[in-house]
C-alpha cells in the first residue's frame, strides 16, 4: 500500500466555507461504519472576567443540559440508545466539540450539536447539579499532584498573563456563577464566525457538507465578540521555584520548563524535532535516559512541547519521590543545560526525522485522527497538502535550526520550577 | 470488523493468529504470554510486571540502548502491559518495517539478560510507579478492596505487587519467572494489518520455530472460598471526596452468564468498553446514573467488569455528592439492584444494549493495534472465537436470563462494600 496515498491531502479533503462563516472539513473512510465528528468555535476562557473564572467550562459543560426541544435526558437517552457520543468541552482561546456515531446516525449527532449550540436553556435545577459535580472535580483535582504541579508552573511562566489562569476556575468563582452569566456568555460568544466543523468517516464529502449546511446553514449571530487581544509576556528574568504543598501524597509531581514557541512560528519544527530528542524519543529521550534509566528516580521523566495560538512553553515533567525532586530537578536542568550549549548529534537529529516521518501514518489510522489532523490544518492554516508535504518540512530542519531554536527559548538561568506533593 | 484470519500452531507450541487488513500501510504485532499476577506467589508479588520491565531492558542482540531507538526511528509505536492472566507486548509500525518488531521479540523471547544494574534501578523505577499509583484514593481503595475479595485465589493482590516484594526481590526470582513462563508453547502471536498471510506466517516459522518449547508451566489455581456474608471496609486517605467501591462476584469470561451479565451492566452502569484503543461511550441515561447522580448522591457513578478466565469482580464504583452520605448512595445503589432482580427488563432495553455493544465494535475496528489486540486478548481468557461471536452471544440474550443472573450475582452477602473515608473533610 502506497504510504503517500493513504495521507489525508487536496485530493480527499473536502473543505468549504458556509455562507455564514463555518468552515467544514471532510474525508472519507469506508473502512469502519462509523463517523467522527470535532471542531470549535471562538468562545475559550480568554473572555473569562476574573471574578467568574471557569465561566466558559461551566457554559460548555451546560450546553447539552437542556435545549428548547429536548431535557437533558432526552438527549443522552437519543444518543446513548444509538451508542453514539457527543461532547463539548473549552480552551483558553477556543470552545471545542467531539462526537462519534455509526455513519447510519450522522444525522442524529448533527442534529443533537446543532440544538446544544443554537439553543441552549440552561435549566436551573440542572445547572445546580452541574456546579456541584464541577466543585467535585476541583476537589479532585487539588489532590492531584500532577494537576496542580502544572498549575503552579503555568502561574509561574505566565504570571499576569491570562495563561497563567486555571480554565476550570476555583471554588469562589465556580460559586459565583449564575444562569444570567452563562447566557449571557452563550449569547455573545457562540456563533458561526469563526466556527469549524470536520467530518470523518463512512460518509461521502459533498454529502456531510448538505447535512451540514441543513442542521446549522441557517445559524445568524449578531454582534458576536470578538477575542480580546493577549497582553505581552513578561520573561522570567531568573529561575523561579514553587512547591504547592499536598499533605499525604507518597509522590511529588515535578515540573520543569521555559517559554516555548507559537504552532505557527518557524521554530515549531525544530522545536518539536529537538524536543523529541530532549524527552520523548526511545524511552523518553534524554531525560528519560538519565533520570530513569540511570538514576531510576522516577517511572516517567519527560519533556513537550504547548504550542498553539499564543506563546507555548516547554516544560520536563517527572513524578519522583518527595525525597527525590531536589536530586531529579538537577539531573533535568544539567540536560537542558547540555541541550542548548552542545544541541543534538547528527545521529540524533536524524532518528528523530525517521521517528516522525515513521509514525505519521500512525497517528492517522483512525477517524479520530484523522479528525484530530484536519482540525490541526484549520486551527493553524497549515495548508490542505500539510501532511503530504510533512516529510520533507520534518527533513528540512538542521542540527543548527534545532540548537537555535533551544537557545532562543531555553535559559537554565530562568527556567520556572514547580512542584506539588508532601 | 472483517472475519477472516489464519490460525496455526508451530511445531514448538506457539500459537499464530493472522488477520490481513489493507486499509493502512501499518502493521501491528502482538506477543502475549500466560502469564500474570494470578501466577505469584507472596514474597513474589508484582514479579511478572517487573519482568516485562526487564523485557526492555536488552540482549546480546539488541542493547537496551539500542532497542528501544532502533523502534523509534522506524516511526514504531511498543510498549507492554501486565494484567492478572497475562503479559503482552507490541509494536505497531509501518509495514514495511515490521521485520524489526518481529525479530527483537523472538530475541527476547529467550535472551534477555536481566543484568544485576539494570535490575537495580528497575527496582527503584517501579517503586516509583507504585508511589505515583499510591497517590490515587481510587487505586488505595480498589487494592484493599481486592484483597478482601480474594483470601485464597492469587487474584488477590495488585498487579504491580506489595512494596515488601519489590524491595526484596532478586535477580533470581525475576529471571527464574522469565525463563519458566517465556516459552513458545505458553505464547500466543496476534499479527494484523498489510501483509500477505503466506509469507508473514513463513518469516514467523523462520524466527520463531527453532526456539525450543519449554515445560508446561504450572499456574497457580487455588479456588476461591464461597463467601458467607457481606464484608464492609474503609479507606482513609487525604482529599474531601468520598468514594464507595461495591464489588461482586462476577463468572470466568469463558462461562454463558458473562453475556447476559453484560448486558445487564450496560442497563445498570452504560455499556463497559472493553477496547483497549477506541473510545466509549457515556452513561447518563444508565438506570444507575438516573437514580445516582440525576437525584444528586452520587456525582458521578461506573460500573465494569473484566474478562479474566477464573472469576473475577464486577466493581461499581460511585463518587460521592459533597452533600450526602455513602450510606444514602448505597441505599438508592440496593434499590436499583433490587428492581433488575424483580422486574424483568424490556426488549427495547435489551436492543439499546446490543446497539451500543455494535457500535463501540465498529470504534473499535477502526484500529488496526486494536484488531491485533483482541486476537490475542481473547485467546489469554478463552479463544478468538469468543470475540468472533460476542455479538451474536450478546443478541441471544433474553430478559428471562437477565433477571436470573441479576438474582445469581448481585447477592449483598456475597459482595465486598469498600468506602474511602476523606480525611480533609467531614464525612457526615
Amino acid at each position: 500500500m502506497d504510504k503517500r496515498k493513504s495521507l489525508p491531502g487536496p485530493n480527499d479533503i473536502h473543505r468549504e466555507i458556509l455562507p455564514n462563516g463555518i468552515t467544514v472539513l471532510t474525508r472519507s473512510n469506508f473502512n469502519s461504519p462509523s463517523v467522527v465528528i470535532g471542531g470549535y468555535l471562538d468562545a475559550g476562557a480568554l473572555f473569562d472576567p476574573d471574578p467568574k473564572l471557569g465561566l466558559a467550562d461551566f457554559v460548555t459543560s451546560a450546553l447539552m443540559r437542556g435545549t428548547k426541544k429536548r431535557t437533558f435526558d432526552t438527549i443522552y437517552n437519543e444518543l446513548e440508545s444509538a451508542g453514539a457520543s457527543l461532547g463539548f468541552s473549552s480552551g483558553v482561546h477556543k470552545s471545542g466539540f467531539h462526537g462519534r456515531s455509526l455513519a447510519e446516525d450522522l444525522p442524529l449527532l448533527l442534529t443533537l450539536l446543532t440544538e446544544s449550540l443554537t439553543t441552549p436553556t440552561f435549566p436551573k435545577v440542572e445547572l445546580e447539579k452541574l456546579r456541584a459535580q464541577l466543585l467535585t472535580g476541583l476537589d479532585i483535582s487539588a489532590q492531584d499532584t500532577a494537576d496542580m504541579a502544572s498549575q503552579t508552573f503555568d502561574e509561574i511562566l505566565f504570571k499576569d498573563h491570562p495563561y497563567s489562569r486555571p480554565e476550570e476556575g476555583n471554588h469562589q468563582t465556580v460559586k459565583r456563577i449564575t444562569r444570567d452569566d452563562l447566557v449571557k456568555f452563550h449569547r455573545e460568544h457562540f456563533g458561526p464566525r469563526g466556527m469549524v466543523i470536520v467530518i470523518v468517516g463512512a460518509v461521502e464529502g459533498a454529502e456531510a457538507v448538505k447535512q451540514v449546511k441543513r442542521s446549522l446553514g441557517a445559524w445568524q449571530v449578531e454582534d458576536q465578540k470578538e477575542a480580546p487581544a493577549l497582553p505581552p509576556l513578561k520573561m522570567l528574568k531568573k529561575t523561579v521555584r514553587k512547591h504547592h504543598r499536598i499533605n499525604g501524597k507518597s509522590q511529588s509531581d515535578l515540573v520543569v520548563g521555559t517559554n516555548g514557541p507559537m504552532r505557527r512560528d518557524a521554530e515549531f519544527m525544530p522545536a518539536s524535532l529537538g524536543n523529541n530528542i530532549l524527552g520523548q524519543f526511545g524511552l523518553m529521550g534524554r531525560i528519560g535516559d538519565v533520570v530513569r534509566e540511570k538514576a531510576g528516580l522516577a517511572y516517567y521523566a519527560h519533556s513537550s512541547l504547548s504550542a498553539g495560538l499564543g506563546p507555548g512553553s516547554w516544560e520536563v515533567n517527572a513524578g519522583v519521590n518527595p525525597s527525590n525532586v531536589a536530586k531529579a530537578s538537577e539531573l533535568i536542568v544539567g540536560e537542558l543545560k547540555r541541550f542548548v550549549d552542545d544541541g543534538v548529534t547528527p545521529e540524533e537529529l536524524k532518528d528523530s526525522q525517521e521517528n516522525f516521518v515513521g509514525r505519521l501514518p500512525l497517528s492517522l489510522e483512525s477517524n479520530g485522527g484523522v479528525a484530530n489532523a484536519l482540525l490541526n490544518i484549520e486551527r493553524h492554516d497549515l495548508g490542505l497538502d500539510y501532511y503530504q508535504r510533512y516529510e520533507g518540512l520534518v527533513r528540512d530542519v538542521t542540527r543548527e535550526a534545532v540548537l537555535n531554536a533551544a537557545r532562543k527559548f531555553i535559559d537554565v538561568e530562568k527556567l520556572a520550577v514547580a512542584v506539588a506533593g508532601a | 470488523m472483517t472475519d477472516s484470519h489464519t490460525e496455526i500452531t508451530l511445531s514448538n507450541g506457539l500459537k499464530v493468529l493472522l488477520k490481513e487488513i489493507h486499509t493502512a500501510p501499518i502493521i501491528s504485532s502482538w506477543l502475549w504470554y500466560r502469564v500474570g499476577s494470578r501466577d505469584e506467589v507472596q514474597g513474589r508479588t508484582g514479579i511478572s510486571h517487573w519482568v516485562e520491565h526487564m523485557q526492555f531492558k536488552g540482549t546480546p542482540q539488541f542493547p537496551a540502548n539500542l532497542l528501544d531507538k532502533a523502534i523509534s526511528r522506524e516511526g514504531g509505536l511498543w510498549n507492554a502491559m501486565t494484567y492478572l492472566d497475562w503479559t503482552a507486548y507490541y509494536e505497531t509500525m509501518p509495514a514495511d518495517k515490521i521485520d524489526l518488531g518481529l525479530r527483537l521479540e523472538s530475541d527476547r523471547m529467550m535472551n534477555s539478560e536481566f543484568k544485576p544494574e539494570e535490575v537495580a534501578s528497575e527496582r527503584t523505577v517501579i517503586m516509583s510507579e507504585r508511589e505515583g499509583s499510591e497517590n490515587e484514593p481510587l487505586f488505595m481503595l480498589g487494592e484493599v478492596v481486592q484483597q478482601t475479595a480474594f483470601r485464597v485465589h492469587p487474584y488477590h493482590h495488585e498487579v504491580i505487587g506489595d512494596m515488601a516484594d519489590l524491595r526484596t526481590m532478586t535477580r533470581d526470582d525475576l529471571y527464574n519467572h522469565y525463563r519458566e513462563f517465556y516459552v513458545p508453547n505458553n505464547a500466543v502471536m496476534a499479527i494484523a494489518g498489510d501483509f500477505e498471510s503466506d509469507k508473514m506466517l513463513a518469516r514467523i516459522r523462520e524466527l520463531f520455530e527453532s526456539i525450543p518449547s519449554g515445560k508446561e508451566p504450572t499456574r497457580v489455581a487455588r479456588e476461591e472460598l464461597q463467601q458467607h456474608g457481606e464484608v464492609r471496609l474503609s479507606v482513609e486517605g487525604p482529599g474531601s471526596t468520598s468514594y464507595v467501591q461495591a464489588c461482586y462476584r462476577f463468572p470466568a469470561a469463558s462461562h454463558p452468564d458473562f453475556f447476559p451479565l453484560t448486558v445487564l451492566d450496560s442497563l445498570l452502569a452504560g455499556p463497559s468498553n472493553l477496547n483497549m484503543f477506541g473510545g466509549g461511550i457515556s452513561n447518563k441515561t444508565s438506570r444507575l446514573y438516573r437514580a445516582l447522580v440525576d437525584k444528586e448522591l452520587a456525582v458521578s457513578v461506573h460500573g465494569g467488569a473484566s474478562a479474566t478466565i477464573d472469576p473475577f469482580l464486577y466493581g461499581i464504583t460511585m463518587t460521592i455528592h459533597p452533600k450526602r452520605k455513602p450510606e444514602e448512595a448505597l441505599a438508592v445503589l440496593d434499590k436499583e439492584l433490587k428492581r433488575a432482580q424483580e422486574e424483568k427488563v424490556s426488549k427495547e432495553e435489551i436492543a439499546r444494549a446490543i446497539k451500543q455493544a455494535r457500535a463501540i465494535f465498529a470504534y473499535g475496528s477502526e484500529n488496526i493495534t486494536n484488531q491485533a489486540f483482541w486476537m490475542g486478548y481473547a485467546e489469554m481468557f478463552a479463544t478468538y472465537d469468543w470475540f468472533r461471536t460476542y455479538l451474536d452471544k450478546l443478541a441471544k440474550v433474553t430478559a428471562k436470563d437477565i433477571q436470573r443472573v441479576a438474582n445469581e450475582y448481585f447477592k449483598p452477602q456475597s459482595r465486598v462494600v469498600g468506602t474511602y473515608v476523606p480525611q480533609d473533610g467531614k464525612v457526615r
